[in-house]
């Protein structure tokens, strides 16, 4: 085990939305390769704090991977080196000793910056509340095994419900692009006969919403394939544009 | 004078008990719903779920997290499942066996109607989560799948692979931002509340901050739920997501809401084991683990060998060998236990020798390598990631870790604090688990205070509201209230002392952990007391809170909450020290059988502890009222799982 791994530190720092951003730069003397990567951070915020100076901030909650909070762009990468593995769960035994890292918020213009690596997915809500649901109201119902569906539909509506809408996708897009967090959404509810009824409907409001945001369009560059921590297929955007020029006509 | 705690139970045979309720509430027609203004606090299962019900009865909503969007609240992280008596197994579950085994699981220390009524309407649950189409496990048939859980003899628990929490939350969030969408809810993400307001007796409003600009905003509604969680976090290190914290339900406390069973909390026995000192959190690994895994130390004492090289007969499955009808299915206080019992006799492996194996060697023999990564491969991926072993080719380390609190808010029947107007749902109230919870059993509890109970009962309040009351948000106890609140956070940010937050928080939680943790006894519990006056005294004087209070300012968020937690935490060791038995998650070493098992004393302690507080001064003050529970229906057993 090692405990005194040299990391050289490269973060940026932004007082807000239309401050002028920078970054700083300080280097650990002793992370270990146990801690996660947020841990790291946290050790650096300890030693900025016990000097009287700020701390960096960054978003985080539950630390296991779920909840979506962190979305840090490591060394340019969305989450960082690991496959389907968000930056809370990337562990430094993933890096040497002398090692250089930046880190630096998802850039896209949705994404407006709160505080250095903090940003805004508030649109990412509103994707959803344009029409990411089932309208079922509660109370109404029917017995749960009243809709059977197909193991193998339902397993793959699971593979697109695993998004965990962390933006890493949109982080890593050319075009900051949000239609695999969108496809994603689309692609799970289509998948099940009670979400079939407003497939149409639902394309056209998310995808305007989506548009409405200042989201780019997708290319086919694959990039958000590539870094979703969830390993979520791109087929969901192919799923999306199809029922979107369906609906049209 | 002595307070009167009224359960406000309906009358009659369990069975009939809440439909009775529904048939006697008062109801508010749909004309009037507009006309109410219902303030929700938090997003999770019991939130998200309330305030999409509720708005879509016709309810003005104003909902509040802390996280940057409602799909992040800590409900998400539930991993294994949710229970409901839907007998699709047909291996003999009921509404009444749901009941029996949660109330028993709980060791008789939670009310029977509230437990009945739970069980009732898990199966709605189910239900509603279906046709908002979370992706359940299905079987070939395209019906439903179950699997089973600790603490019952039936396969009653459904499930989403290891992300369970996950889905069913994402799903009360897309019922929520439809409801955004339509105007029924307006939702204020990045807001904390830091006090609530009570005027003429009653809950009137809230007090939050805007987590990003700092503005103390006032809000003003004709009733108040709290949906907070729980306090686990209070130790420092548990399964908690950072943010979750119990500042808000702390708040409500201080304002006249009595705190119930604050020493009862869940230890849960399958996380990641400690690494060090950076450590920031501790990771679950689902209790459903244990239907495939196998629990084992080895029977030398420090015993070095690779754990694949340690023959069968040299290993102490010891939770098969102590209980041999539920195994390792034990519920989850007593699975905790057992394995600090054997760690303390210096059994425990790894290098802190503060872990036991969890083995799947015998699963995957049987079953096949592909068939065990179907059912568990998140899990198994994330422990490979975290401690850096393949649990396929050698088992994995785990110990207990604080994962849930079943005390917190007393709330009647109805969900309703003794504060009129303030309701608490969730793990936030104290209401349905008793002294232990069963595994599956808080989804299924966030979910029916959420989508069921809160609706039904909300109205029955409101309605002997005067529609329309509105008292200005610039009323006197609005305004001491936002005063109270800019105060606190002022004094936090000029100490400018020399030790971090963390750090403060850091010693909190090693006292927690060591005297209030899995074990007490008398001794440590007032040596707990007299340490965290001491801590808390140093904290205010000694704290360092970096930044400003107009920005974004996480280590300020932190600063209060830690502050909150070290006055709850007296209250937990005051909870402990005034209950001499043992109940399911409270064992007190001097309660117990010669084998370990928790001794309850139902002749002295068949109560709820529910908590006044009176003020703090050095020393917290707090009276506490007994809440009696009666058991009419089931007969109070020493429990037993061998």
């Amino acid at each position: 085990m090692s405990d005194n791994m040299k990391i050289h530190l490269k973060y940026w720092k932004q007082d807000g939305p239309t401050a002028k951003g920078f970054f700083e730069e300080r280097t650990l003397d002793s992370v270990n390769e146990h801690m996660s990567f947020l841990e790291m951070l946290d050790v650096l915020n300890e030693e900025l704090q016990l000097e009287g100076k700020d701390p960096v901030e960054f978003d985080y909650d539950c630390r296991e991977g779920i909840c979506g909070s962190c979305n840090l762009v490591i060394n340019g990468q969305a989450h960082g080196p690991k496959a389907e593995t968000a930056c809370c769960q990337l562990h430094m035994r993933n890096y040497k000793s002398g090692d250089h890292i930046t880190i630096e918020p998802p850039r896209a213009a949705a994404f407006p910056v709160i505080k250095d690596l903090v940003v805004d997915r508030s649109a990412f809500d509103r994707i959803i509340e344009a029409g990411g649901y089932i309208s079922v109201k509660t109370g109404s119902a029917t017995e749960a095994n009243s809709i059977p569906v197909e193991k193998e539909q339902s397993d793959v509506a699971f593979d697109y419900a695993t998004c965990i809408g962390c933006g890493a996708c949109v982080a890593a897009c050319p075009n900051a692009s949000a239609s695999l967090f969108t496809g994603a959404k689309i692609a799970h509810l289509n998948k099940f006969p009670q979400g079939e009824v407003e497939r149409y409907n639902r394309v056209t409001a998310m995808v305007d919403q989506m548009e409405a945001e200042g989201f780019g369009d997708c290319s086919n560059f694959g990039e958000c394939e590539a870094v979703c921590p969830k390993g979520i297929s791109i087929s969901a955007i192919a799923e999306m544009r199809k029922d979107y020029v369906k609906a049209l006509w | 004078m002595e307070m009167k705690l009224e359960s406000h139970e309906p009358q009659g045979p369990l069975e009939q008990k809440w439909s009775k309720h529904k048939k006697d509430m008062k109801l508010v027609a749909p004309n009037n719903r507009r006309k109410y203004e219902v303030i929700i606090v938090g997003t999770g299962l019991a939130g998200g779920a309330a305030a999409a019900s509720l708005a879509e009865m016709g309810y003005k909503v104003k909902s509040f997290c802390i996280q940057d969007s409602a799909r992040r609240a800590h409900s998400i992280a539930a991993q294994g499942g949710i229970n409901a008596a839907k007998n699709y197994p047909n291996d003999g579950d009921s509404i009444w066996r749901l009941f029996y085994d949660t109330i028993k699981g709980g060791d008789y220390r939670a009310r029977e109607s509230n437990v009945y009524r739970l069980a009732e309407v898990s199966n709605n649950i189910i239900d509603q989560a279906v046709a908002q189409g979370v992706p359940f496990a299905r079987e070939y048939s395209g019906l439903l799948a179950n699997r089973s859980f600790g603490g019952a003899q039936v396969s009653r628990t459904f499930y989403a692979r290891g992300q369970t929490g996950q889905q069913l939350l994402i799903g009360a969030y897309q019922a929520m931002m439809r409801q955004v969408q339509e105007g029924g809810i307006e939702y204020y993400p990045r807001h904390e509340m830091l006090e609530v307001v009570i005027i003429d007796g009653q809950a009137r409003g809230i007090i939050t901050r805007d987590l990003v600009s700092g503005e103390i905003k006032r809000w003003e509604a004709d009733a108040v739920v709290l949906a907070t969680g729980g306090y686990g976090n209070v130790f420092y290190l548990s399964t908690n997501a950072k943010n979750s914290n119990v500042t808000a339900a702390w708040r409500a406390h201080k304002k006249g809401a009595l705190m119930a069973n604050p020493c009862y909390v869940q230890v849960h026995p399958t996380c990641i084991p400690v690494s060090g000192d950076y450590q920031s959190k501790l990771t679950l690994m689902s209790e459903s683990l244990r239907n495939d895994g196998r629990v084992w130390v080895p029977r030398e004492k420090g015993d070095k060998r690779h754990p694949n090289d340690i023959p069968d007969a040299e290993r102490f499955y010891y939770l098969e060998e102590k209980y041999p009808s539920f195994g390792n299915l034990v519920p989850r206080d007593v699975a905790s236990r057992n394995a600090k019992i054997v760690c303390d006799e210096g059994l425990g492996v790894g290098d802190t020798g503060l872990a036991v194996y969890l083995d799947f060697r015998d699963a995957i023999k049987r079953d096949g390598e592909d068939t065990v990564r179907a059912k568990y491969g998140n899990l198994f991926d994330m422990y490979e990631n975290i401690m850096g072993e393949n649990p396929y080719k050698q088992p994995m380390k785990i110990y207990p870790a604080v994962h849930y609190t079943m005390g917190g808010l007393w709330v009647d029947y109805n969900l309703m604090t003794n504060v009129p107007g303030l309701f608490a749902a969730g793990e936030a109230n104290f209401s349905d688990h008793g002294a232990n919870r069963l595994g599956a059993s808080a989804l299924m509890q966030g979910l029916s205070d959420g989508y069921f109970v809160l609706p039904a009962t909300i109205g029955n309040y409101l309605a002997d509201v005067k529609p329309g009351t509105r008292y200005g948000t610039d009323h006197a106890e609005f305004e001491k209230a936002a005063t109270d609140a800019q105060a606190q956070i002022d004094k936090l940010l000029n100490i400018k002392g020399k030790r971090t937050i963390i750090d403060f928080h850091r010693s909190l939680g090693k006292i927690v952990w060591d005297k209030i943790g899995i074990a007490r006894n008398k001794e440590d519990l007032e040596a707990a007391i007299k340490e965290i006056r001491e801590l808390r005294e140093e904290f205010w004087k000694d704290v360092y809170v970096p930044g400003e209070k107009n920005n974004y300012n996480k280590y300020l968020e932190f600063a209060g909450r830690v502050a909150d937690f070290f006055e709850l935490a007296e209250l937990m060791a005051m909870d402990a020290l005034q209950r001499e038995e043992s109940c399911g998650c409270h064992l007190r070493e001097e309660y117990q059988s010669a084998e370990g098992e928790a001794i309850r004393n139902d002749e002295d302690f068949s109560y709820v502890a529910a908590w006044e507080f009176k003020g703090l001064n050095g020393s917290l003050e707090e009276v506490m009222h007994k809440e009696n529970l009666e058991f009419e229906f089931v007969e109070l057993k020493q429990r037993s799982y061998k």
